[in-house]
């Protein structure tokens, strides 16, 4: 007596979280049960390995009728043929591009391309799949607020949506992340990053009313950022900024001495990594050099977190101060944003 | 040109791409209605056109309106080859033509092909301008309603119950026409499912034809049925009852409706007073028709059980030895119908008197071609000839009626067994004439006579029985004869005293049969038949005796024949009735009994099986109240004669003793191990296993005992299909086989619904057949309905607080029981009993104090509830509701039901004529459609249960869409009548049809009544409460 066919459908549509997450994680039907029965889920219920394995196999079979759908989640929302409450909806679309953080860290800045595919397979398919589906739909057919569009057009929740525009617009701007030095930093240091960019160094952070995506930088600004190399260049700018900044912060930091010995070498870091943000190399390399010019050297003397923030608060306080200078808006686009970058990245 | 139909493209959406190049579509459509055909523009490059088109307008005669379905295709434009199909949508617009239902179609349509499945989805505006014709001869029947239900429809009252109708009609069937050989597999499905659909529109008209005849308005347990005959054609039959109903739906009318018997129906299907014991046995007669040159006949009356019945149909025929006993109504009404049969399983109170027992009858037949379709006379024959034989049985049981009545065909090849059962009974005239409902109303009153054991009581002459029956007196009013078990096929009366729950009993059998060739393979099936029946009644009544319990409801046998076998497999609901005798257990006799091991294996099991019998008292709650023997009187004295297996004697039987020692003798069942068959039975009683704990499930509409249901509810369709190891097949691995499929497809479903717990299902329902020679196929559609386990247990713990609540029901329906109910019955014992009837009656009027202190009681439930009401908390008391007019009064006297609340977009689907927790206000016409699936890539779509798991979803989406276009919310009564699945797995093809039925319908929860309720002045509430109570 072998069984030829073995199917199930309600009504509405039996959605089993525990067998969903196992989908998800890629198990195969014969690991799925075994995991299953480890559960204890047999004596709860009395059930039969039979009964489980056939249960197992109809949720297996239902989720991959509904892959099709959750590859373009508002179809998801008007399909006819699964009637699924929207809450369930909601958990199956959510879950559906949840991503394991460890593994987007690895992807985070490669291209997205056939190349990568390979490599995807290798660490999971499924995550490989949607974030590629995610990538090719904004790319194609989305304007205005990333963080809007994924939101609207994936239907997923807000922390989840932000975590997405942080991949795109990592990988649409090719950030070196994969360095060996960069390895002690998550895939959260990097979404935070990338928010902050979204929000004060795109097009889109300019103009909202801006007919185009915010996940390209605005090339304009990178431009102008060249303007900001007479802080290093011109000596007597440097002298008076580190002067201004050393007078503020003597007695409250504990690393003064190293602060003082080291500001020209920081500032001409920070200055020389806005200087470079032109060439689109250099825009990949923007988070080793952040982590070259700036981290290390304050890690070396063991700054603590709080002297570096009152470090760079007063750093980019004191430039205001500097009559000589003249690009005090742009100043304050650009260091806003690294500071917020610097301090995320400041750790072990 | 009486009618003029408008149909609107609007717009499509989620199109396939049909230019590889582009990914686009171009789409456009076609609107088709009998010959004519209308076109949409192309909408270029587009998977979301917006047609936007004009109104395309058909005149047509309202017959067409009738028997066609509108075909709405969707097409891509192509400048340079032909366009290509992407798929349609047919729409049946039957329920337009009717006022009372729905007004506009209007809504996403899923664009269905029979290759690809559902691609995209249309949006259509149908609606219908009907004239008024006068033409008396006139063809068609607008205006008659149809439903599915098998009870009267909740926002109906029946005046009059007409009986039964029925019609059939035959064609090639196109899939075996030549020009098949030469078409694509699309083109013919699409063939097959436009000649179905037109053909179930043409017997539908027909069907009205005959009901508008018979002067009714609506018929009611419509069931309708495809046989594919395979090379010699397609039948289309449909059967039903045909009513004439009145729509309760103004709020005035609601008080006075309290009384009144109609309120009652709407609000209970389930409503059925006084029937009483039927009786049931595997040794009762069998008969074994004339076998014809071609054909053999065959049929069995089962279980017996006599009513005063009344029938329907017309050109009466000699009403039998009861005849001159029947009143002169009732005699009248049944002189009209040529077959007094009903197709309900659920009656207005007062309307079902005594029940007799479920009669049966098959034939086996061998198809030939049909060469007329336009005379499809030897179906008819074929039919008219068992329900001869129904009726026939029915009479031998002292019954005038049949009711819950059904018939089935199972075909293989040329030979076609043909199958009608049915619940004989006698009823009450009442119902089925012209004026007599007003009066009897005015009598009800009056009415004391004790109704709720009623039907159990013996229809027949107990001297002169049918068959052999252990009869003692009611355990209810103790003066009325019942028999000691009932089989039925109807539903259980709501107001039947039960005690414990109820649960689902199955028997299964398997018989190999040679393979044969056409009149040998007919003979060969003709003769196991007998065995199948006598087997299938010994497993049930053992079942039964094993659960403790004493009668059988919902029972549907159904027997399928295969190349090299047939299948038999019974359903039903056993409860414990209050009215009929403790069960006797079973006990196990050796045929050796100095043998000493043998011995001790026979304790051994005897042992198992009163564990079992104790076990399952306590699991379904099964505690009778004693009762002394000296108010029972002595158990009448009666010959008995079993067959070898089961044999009744009258002897104590230890494994009961602490519930029936109190009733001295009683027979139990001696099972005698005399061959291995008979040990296998033996195991094969002790192998089901009990539902996990939590779950109940039934077959029938509700669960006895349980009364507290909440809202939710899931339905579903599971499938399974098992391939036999070909090699040394013997009864016993058969039978093993198909019980452990059984047993372990309820188990998945346990474990799937295990987050619904507690919970039951219900209306669960079995359907096998044999697609090929290795293969058994068991289909099983049920719903699961979640219930308030505390309250659930309140009311079981004290049997007094359920009987109160039971009496709350009982009252009203009291109150509607004529005195001359109790009259009525008496002529229907035609014999000696009569007279001490007459006595019984008589000492009757002197009402027990048990009945007074009910009322009171029930006086108090009333006021309680009125509570209940006013702080707004119903469920809990809900059953209550149902059935009782005084909480229904109050929904109905609020503002109109919040159609607008309803959920856009869910669409509930049940088996049941009810939704939990709902009120249905509206119904929009009957949901019947009939679909194809092919494919020739059948791996690539998930192998043979990928493939049928799509089909099943895009089916329910299908029928969801219908609904919802017709502005409804669930469909109740839903039903899927046929899942022929078929496979070629070397080929990679598969091909299933699937047709599915229902009634579309608006239901508004309860609690949305309540909230509008809520918002009214409290003294509005509790002044119809009030009010209520002083009119009850």
């Amino acid at each position: 007596m072998t069984s030829e066919l073995d199917i199930f459908v309600g009504n509405t549509t039996l959605i089993d979280e525990d067998v969903y997450r196992l989908w998800l994680d890629g198990y195969s039907v014969t690991d799925a049960v075994a995991l299953r029965v480890r559960s204890g889920i047999l004596e709860q219920t009395g059930a039969t390995a039979a009964v489980l394995q056939s249960d197992t196999m109809d949720h297996y079979r239902t989720f991959h009728m509904l892959e099709r759908l959750l590859h373009a989640p508002p179809k998801l929302l008007h399909q006819l043929i699964f009637q699924i409450p929207p809450s369930r909806q909601a958990l199956l679309i959510e879950r559906y591009y949840a991503f394991d953080e460890a593994f987007v860290r690895e992807v985070l800045g490669k291209k997205l391309s056939k190349g990568t595919k390979k490599d995807l397979d290798d660490i999971s398919t499924k995550t490989g799949i949607t974030l590629k589906s995610c990538r090719r739909q904004v790319v194609e057919e989305m304007r205005g607020s990333l963080v809007d569009n994924i939101q609207q057009h994936f239907l997923l929740s807000d922390r989840l949506a932000r975590d997405y525009a942080a991949i795109v617009f990592f990988a649409n701007n090719r950030f070196e992340t994969g360095k060996k030095k960069l390895q002690y930093l998550s895939f959260g240091d990097f979404a935070f990053c990338a928010e902050l960019m979204i929000q004060n160094w795109t097009l889109g952070a300019v103009d909202s009313q801006m007919d185009d995506m915010d996940m390209d930088l605005d090339k304009e600004f990178l431009q102008d950022l060249k303007e900001l190399k007479v802080l290093v260049a011109d000596k007597d700018l440097l002298d008076l900024h580190k002067s201004l900044v050393c007078t503020a912060l003597r007695g409250k930091l504990g690393v003064f001495s190293e602060m003082e010995a080291n500001f020209k070498n920081l500032s001409r870091g920070l200055v020389n990594v806005a200087a470079k943000l032109t060439h689109n190399k250099d825009v990949r390399d923007l988070f080793v050099d952040l982590v070259e010019k700036f981290v290390e050297p304050c890690r070396s003397d063991h700054w603590p977190l709080s002297d570096v923030r009152f470090f760079l608060n007063q750093y980019s306080a004191s430039v205001h101060s500097l009559d000589g200078f003249r690009h005090q808006a742009l100043w304050d686009r650009y260091m806003g944003t690294l500071r917020g970058c610097l301090l995320r990245l400041y750790h072990d | 040109m009486p009618g003029k139909l408008k149909v609107k493209i609007v717009a499509g959406r989620h199109l396939p791409v049909m230019d590889r190049a582009s990914d686009l579509t171009d789409a456009f459509v076609e609107v088709k209605f009998g010959n004519t055909t209308f076109k949409t523009d192309v909408y270029l490059k587009s998977l979301n056109p917006q047609w936007n088109s004009e109104w395309f307008k058909f005149e047509v005669d309202d017959e067409d309106l009738q028997d066609e379905p509108l075909q709405i295709t969707v097409l891509d434009h192509d400048t340079y080859s032909a366009n290509d199909a992407i798929g349609k949508v047919y729409i049946d617009i039957d329920p337009l033509l009717y006022s009372e239902a729905a007004t506009v179609i209007s809504g996403w349509f899923p664009i269905y092909d029979t290759i690809h499945g559902i691609r995209g989805e249309i949006n259509v505006v149908v609606k219908v301008d009907l004239f008024n014709d006068l033409n008396r001869f006139r063809q068609s029947s607008c205006g008659v309603k149809f439903f599915c239900t098998t009870s009267i429809p909740k926002c109906y009252r029946a005046v009059i119950i007409h009986g039964f109708v029925e019609e059939l009609v035959v064609n090639e069937d196109p899939e075996y026409q030549w020009i098949d050989r030469i078409r694509t597999p699309r083109a013919s499905n699409e063939a097959r499912q436009r000649l179905i659909s037109l053909m179930s529109g043409e017997l539908q008209r027909k069907i009205g034809l005959k009901v508008l005849e018979m002067r009714g308005n609506a018929v009611v347990g419509y069931l309708q049925c495809f046989d594919l005959e395979g090379e010699s054609g397609l039948v289309v039959r449909a059967i039903g009852t045909a009513c004439t109903l009145d729509k309760l739906s103004s709020p005035a009318a609601f008080l006075p409706a309290c009384n009144s018997p109609s309120k009652e129906m709407k609000e209970s299907p389930l409503v059925h007073p006084p029937s009483h014991g039927c009786r049931s046995t595997h040794n009762s007669p069998i008969h074994t028709a004339t076998g014809s040159r071609l054909t053999q006949n065959f049929s069995v009356s089962v279980p017996t059980l006599i009513y005063t019945g009344m029938g329907s149909g017309s050109a009466g025929k000699e009403g039998g030895p009861f005849k001159a006993l029947l009143r002169q109504q009732t005699q009248s009404a049944l002189e009209q119908r040529e077959f007094p049969f009903f197709t309900l399983t659920a009656f207005p109170p007062g309307f079902l008197v005594h029940v007799g027992g479920v009669v049966s009858a098959r034939s086996v037949k061998l198809l030939d071609r049909i060469h007329n379709p336009d005379e499809p006379e030897t179906r008819d024959a074929w039919w008219a000839e068992i329900r001869q034989e129904i009726k026939s049985h029915a009479k031998a049981l002292g019954c005038h009626a049949v009711v819950g009545y059904s018939e089935s065909t199972s075909i293989c090849e040329e030979v076609c067994i043909l199958s009608a059962s049915g619940t004989a009974a006698v009823l009450n005239p009442r119902f089925l004439q012209d004026g007599t409902v007003e009066g009897c109303l005015e009598q009800r009153l009056e009415e004391n006579l004790p109704t709720r054991c009623g039907f159990c009581h013996i229809p027949y002459d107990e001297l002169n029985m049918p068959f052999p029956a252990h009869l003692t007196y009611c355990y209810n009013c103790r003066k009325q004869k019942v028999p000691d078990v009932l089989f039925t096929t109807i539903d259980l009366p709501t107001d039947a005293t039960v005690i414990g729950k109820g649960c689902l009993i199955q028997a299964r059998l398997c018989r190999l049969k040679k393979k044969a060739q056409a009149e040998a393979n007919a003979t060969a099936i003709s003769n196991l038949l007998p065995f199948m029946e006598y087997e299938v009644h010994t497993q049930l009544m053992n079942k039964l005796k094993l659960k403790g319990m004493n009668a059988l409801f919902g029972l549907r046998i159904q027997i399928t024949v295969g190349e090299n076998m047939l299948m038999g497999l019974a359903s039903a609901t056993g409860v414990y009735l209050a009215a009929l005798p403790t069960p006797g257990g079973i006990q196990i006799a050796g045929k050796t009994p100095n043998d000493g091991s043998y011995e001790q294996h026979i304790s051994h099991m005897q042992k198992k099986i009163n564990d079992t019998i104790a076990k399952n008292k306590e699991l379904y709650e099964i505690n009778p109240p004693e009762i002394s023997e000296e108010i029972i009187g002595s158990p009448i004295p009666e010959p008995r004669q079993r067959s070898r297996l089961l044999r009744s004697q009258s002897e104590s039987s230890d494994e009961v003793t602490e519930l029936d020692l109190s009733h001295g003798k009683k027979d139990a069942f001696v099972l005698e191990i005399d061959d291995t068959d008979a040990m296998e039975d033996v195991h094969s009683l002790l192998t089901d296993v009990p539902p996990p704990s939590g779950f109940y499930s039934c077959n029938t509409e509700i669960m006895p005992g349980i009364n507290n249901w909440t809202s939710e509810i899931q339905m579903f369709t599971s499938v399974r299909v098992i391939r036999l190891s070909s090699l040394n097949l013997t009864n016993q691995a058969l039978n093993k086989n198909f019980n452990d499929l059984c047993e372990n497809l309820l188990k998945s479903l346990y474990f799937k619904l295990r987050s619904m717990i507690p919970c039951c299902l219900c209306h669960v329902n079995f359907t096998v057949s044999l697609p090929e020679d290795e293969l058994i196929q068991v289909t099983v559609t049920a719903v699961a309905i979640t219930f308030d386990k505390n309250q659930a247990l309140q009311t079981t713990k004290t049997p007094v607080e359920k009987s109160l609540q039971r009496a709350s029901t009982d009252n009203e329906e009291l109150l509607q029981f004529p005195l001359e109910l109790c009259s009525d019955s008496l002529p229907s014992h035609p014999f000696p009993p009569a007279k001490e009837h007459l006595e019984s009656a008589s000492s009757n009027s002197g009402i027990p104090a048990a009945q007074r202190d009910r009322c009171s009681s029930w006086i108090e439930l009333i006021k309680l509830k009125a509570q209940t009401i006013r702080r707004g908390s119903i469920k809990t008391t809900m059953t209550v509701e149902k059935a009782s007019p005084v909480g229904d009064g109050n929904f109905r006297n609020r503002s109109a039901p919040p159609c607008a609340n309803s959920t856009v977009g869910v669409v509930k689907m049940t088996p049941l004529s009810f939704i939990p927790g709902a009120k249905i206000t509206k119904y929009l016409g009957i949901i019947n459609m009939f679909f194809i699936r092919e494919t020739t890539s059948l791996r690539e779509e998930g192998g043979v249960s990928g493939f049928l798991h799509a089909f099943i979803a895009e089916v329910f989406a299908m029928v969801r869409a219908h609904v919802a276009a017709l502005g409804g919310n669930a469909v109740v009564s839903y039903i899927m009548k046929q899942c022929v699945f078929m496979e070629n797995p070397n080929k990679n093809q598969a091909q299933c049809l699937i047709n599915v039925s229902g009634d579309a319908v608006v239901f508004v929860r309860e609690s949305d009544l309540e909230v509008v309720s809520s918002q009214q002045p409290t003294t509005n509430c509790q002044s119809s409460c009030t009010e209520g109570e002083v009119t009850t």
